[in-house]
């Protein structure tokens, strides 16, 4: 038996294995100690939300390979059905609400999913639409779905897991990277799955999928499913831990773009790259600010951000797709590699 | 052209099953015949089967039959109807008249879903991987169907799921080595060079232990080396499955030197089956392959 | 007539009308996938990027005849600067990544056209009069009459265009079967080029009208969502699919929002179109006149 290969993780233990340690040191050692609230509130605990809703669409759009633009639909379900369980269910633990919202979330998805078994391509993406549209309006004219408050807005209960309260930026940024720290863990199972690998079959070649046995139908709604699963879970963080106090609007659909657009530029196919994209998408309005107050002084207004902000995130879209499909994930496995070599 | 020599039919339903001289009548009379003949033997026979796409016709009535261990040629110029015939016989396609035979079930229409299920695999003309994935995974895939563990069971990674997962890696393990593929495993699929994507694709159809393989120009685009590598791999798939083998081929001399029997296609229609030998004798053979006057006929006639 | 008959009659033909302006939209995204099997997102950019150039001309104090030129010219250089440098460096890839590299051209297009020309609502006056005029006791809009109008002629002069210029029917002969076309030939970049033109065209004419209608401003692009349904109704490529889906889904709105928004909330126009669509698609998954592709091994 001595020469049967073991049955190694797919990926061995390796540079990368130490460097996820690290990480994961650094994210709940020495951030939480070190942090100051303003990083935990502006940048952290959104890049947290927004990232986890990358991982989730990257089920869907880069494993699977089926466009969504109704991302921020199902991140709305997510929260307000979170919401709703909370309120009305006061009994139910906080992390119990949130998951049973993101249940609830991947009911939708399956939904919008079931358009996948007749239709592709555009036909697909244009489905999502549908929902994202559809979710909009809900939110804004059923009543009982924000408490009856005006305009849709709703207001979280305080993060309070078991007596303990999460509810200051530090606690709301740690309940958030340990809600995407298990969620990354068992996307991660589940893309190194037999199951994860259909996935990807439907993606590459659906007609060769159909005819190895890998059942084409099921896996697509699966995929649906455990994408918005994830998106719902990102959506309560997003109304939970961050904004607290969220509106309708906030799940528009430029905040889909702004989810498929973090899937892109951090790499299509990697779990990596929505963490990657999103730290991205969260840096870039700083950066940009700061750049343009450099180089035009008190000309650059927020406005005139905003719009610049649009354009070099359009025009790095397409530069990604054209030269690196597979995004920052693999400059950074490239750069990772030519280091490896210089080192050895 | 022998309308003479092809099957005169009663009707298109084909309801009941035709004696054997019917259901696959040789073109030429087969002389000695084969060890694999009587119906019970057959893995795939297609009766009567006739498609078409609007008016023009891919193929009609053909009729072929092919038995464990038996590697069956289609050949015939371009346009035949072979490549449709294939994708007909693993439902890709829907035939408007005849049926086709896998094992015991007969269906008019072949559910391609239930195909890897039914025990049969197919490489594709142009290939079909599955780019992004490694070839491990690309030969892996060849089992989904064999999958038994739940996803719940595979994200937990509980015993079952575990088990099966090791008793598929070392399957496709076997696939690998046996085609030399060990160097490039870990790589992505679509990144290899063509011959050894049609390796990986052949592979994919091995893993799963088909009892039917069906092969679409399985060394179309191949330098010499890489075609005897190949075929030494069919011989030994044969070899060590006893699969049922029907290969759609170009080359001629292959064809020759690999099948057992050959099955060739004009215009739609078959116009003669038989051994090597006998199909290269044949009058509309090479009748068929003069009027292209192309290098083929040349090679044979050398 | 009877009122409320006469009423139905107002609500469908305002609909009708409405729907030829989704039209105009669709049709530049049909030009496109025909030819090249994208389905350009940008497209709505380009409408706003056409209105907002061609309005600021004119607030600029240039005559309407050569403001229109200028954006015509500008609208030529967009067509074929986004075909250029986005789409033949992305060429052979899967449909959905080009779809997404419109949806960064989309940005920049957007960001760019306020960047340039300042984020504030614009009036359009295209000398149209709006009152309504009375057609056997239904009231019609007078714009929306002539807007029907340049619709219909434009759908001429593409047909003429295909139909009868050797551009045109090598355009159809790609839209058919671009290997056999490459192999006669014809010469595939060349006729990107001139649809991406066609394009930016169409995207002037329906910037025009929608700008008149509702003021040159952001929103103008997300005209893009209204037209994605009549895509999908009609096929993506097909022209008179486009008109037909159009008509349909202009209706098929009025009357939702006039019948049924009463009983199930106000505000249902965002997503009342997407559903019917989507509906019809599933009973016929080749659209109205699309047709579907034979799946190739």
């Amino acid at each position: 038996m001595d020469a049967l290969p073991l049955a190694a993780p797919r990926p061995r233990p390796s540079a990368g294995v130490l460097g996820l340690a690290a990480l994961l040191v650094l994210a709940y050692g020495i951030v939480p100690l070190t942090g100051t609230s303003y990083l935990f509130e502006a940048l952290l605990t959104p890049f947290l939300a927004l990232a986890l809703a990358g991982l989730g669409l990257n089920l869907l759009t880069g494993y699977a390979g089926l466009l969504s633009l109704g991302s921020a639909a199902f991140m709305a379900v997510g929260a307000y059905a979170a919401f709703n369980l909370s309120l009305r269910l006061p009994f139910l633990p906080l992390p119990a609400a949130i998951l049973l919202g993101g249940l609830v979330a991947a009911l939708a998805g399956l939904v919008a999913g079931l358009p996948a078994l007749r239709l592709r391509g555009f036909y697909l993406a244009v489905s999502t639409l549908a929902v994202q549209f559809f979710v909009a309006w809900a939110l804004n004219r059923i009543g009982w779905i924000s408490n009856d408050s005006p305009s849709g807005i709703i207001t979280a209960p305080g993060l309070v897991v078991a007596g303990l309260s999460f509810d200051d930026p530090r606690g709301r940024y740690l309940f958030s990277l340990s809600v995407v720290t298990l969620l990354t863990v068992l996307a991660w199972r589940l893309v190194a799955s037999p199951t994860g690998r259909n996935l990807v079959a439907i993606r590459d070649n659906e007609t060769a999928a159909r005819l190895v046995g890998v059942k084409v139908a099921r896996t697509k709604l699966l995929a649906f499913a455990v994408s918005s699963f994830v998106i719902g879970i990102a959506g309560a963080l997003w109304a939970f831990a961050y904004l607290r106090t969220v509106e309708p609007a906030g799940f528009n659909l430029d905040r889909s773009f702004q989810i498929l657009f973090i899937v892109i530029i951090g790499g299509l196919g990697t779990l990596r790259g929505a963490f990657l994209g999103a730290g991205f998408i969260a840096v870039l309005p700083l950066l940009l600010s700061r750049l343009g107050a450099a180089v035009l002084g008190d000309g650059f207004d927020s406005g005139t951000l905003e719009m610049v902000q649009r354009m070099v995130l359009g025009a790095l879209i397409v530069a990604v797709l054209i030269r690196e499909p597979a995004g920052l994930a693999a400059l950074l496995d490239r750069a990772g590699r030519r280091l490896g070599r210089r080192a050895a | 052209m022998q309308p003479a020599l092809r099957p005169v039919r009663s009707g298109p339903e084909g309801r009941r099953p035709l004696p054997r001289s019917a259901a696959r009548p040789a073109a030429l009379p087969v002389a000695g015949g084969s060890p694999h003949r009587d119906r019970a033997g057959l893995v795939l026979s297609i009766e009567g089967l006739s498609l078409a796409f609007g008016g023009t016709v891919a193929f009609a009535e053909i009729d072929l039959a092919v038995g464990a261990g038996e590697i069956h040629a289609v050949i015939g110029p371009n346009g035949a109807g072979k490549s449709s015939l294939i994708n007909a016989v693993t439902g890709l396609y829907a035939p408007q008249a005849g049926r086709v035979r896998i094992g015991a079930e007969a269906f008019a229409r072949v559910p391609a879903g239930r195909l890897a299920a039914l025990g049969v695999a197919r490489t594709f003309q142009n290939l079909a991987l599955f780019a992004g994935l490694s070839v491990r995974d690309n030969v892996l895939s060849g089992l989904a169907a064999a999958r038994r563990a739940g996803l719940g069971a595979q994200i937990l990674g509980l015993p079952a799921a575990r088990r099966e997962a090791l008793a598929h890696r070392d399957a496709a393990e076997a696939v690998i080595g046996r085609l030399g593929l060990g160097a490039v495993a870990d790589r992505p699929a679509g990144r290899l060079p063509y011959g050894l994507q049609k390796r990986v694709e052949l592979g994919r159809a091995l893993v799963a232990r088909p009892r039917l393989l069906l092969l679409d120009e399985p060394m179309a685009g191949m330098t010499a080396t890489e075609k005897a590598e190949m075929t030494g791999f069919i011989r030994a798939a044969r070899e060590t499955s006893g699969a049922a083998i029907v290969l759609i081929e170009h080359d001629i001399g292959v064809v020759m030197r690999l099948s057992d029997r050959v099955t060739v296609l004009d215009h739609g229609r078959r116009i003669a089956t038989g051994t090597p030998a006998q199909v290269q004798a044949d009058p509309a053979v090479i009748a068929a392959y003069l009027g292209l006057a192309d290098e083929d006929a040349d090679a044979e006639a050398a | 007539m009877s009122p409320d008959l006469a009423f139905l009659a107002e609500v469908v033909v305002g609909g009708l009308l409405s729907g030829v302006m989704y039209a105009l939209v669709a049709i530049g995204f049909v030009l496109i996938y025909k030819t090249s099997g994208v389905l350009n997102f940008a497209q709505g950019a380009m409408v706003l990027f056409a209105a907002l150039t061609f309005v600021s001309l004119t607030e600029r104090g240039l005559p309407f005849a050569a403001a229109l030129a200028a954006t015509l010219a500008v609208m030529v250089v967009v067509g074929l600067g986004v075909e250029r440098l986005v789409l033949r460096p992305l060429v052979n890839q899967p449909p959905i990544t080009l779809f997404m590299a419109t949806l960064g051209v989309a940005y920049v297009i957007e960001g760019a056209a306020q960047l340039a020309w300042g984020t504030q609502v614009h009036g359009l006056d295209l000398g149209i009069d709006d009152t309504p005029i009375d057609l056997g006791g239904v009231l019609v809009s007078r714009f929306d009459l002539f807007a029907a109008a340049v619709a219909g002629l434009m759908v001429a002069l593409l047909s003429a265009f295909f139909r009868y210029t050797r551009t045109g029917l090598a355009f159809r002969a790609v839209a058919d079967d671009p290997l056999a076309a490459l192999n006669t030939g014809l010469r595939l970049p060349r006729i990107w080029s001139a649809v991406w033109i066609a394009a930016g065209i169409v995207a002037l004419v329906a910037g025009l009208l929608w700008g008149a209608r509702l003021g040159v401003q952001f929103s103008l692009s997300l005209v893009v969502l209204k037209a994605l349904p009549v895509l999908v109704l009609g096929g993506f490529d097909s022209i008179a699919g486009a008109i037909v889906a159009g008509l349909i889904v202009g209706a098929v709105e009025k009357l939702s929002e006039v019948y049924l928004g009463p009983v199930i909330g106000g505000g249902i126009e965002g997503w009342i179109a997407y559903v019917a669509a989507l509906g019809f698609l599933l009973v016929r998954p080749s659209g109205l006149f699309g047709l579907r592709a034979v799946e190739r091994v």
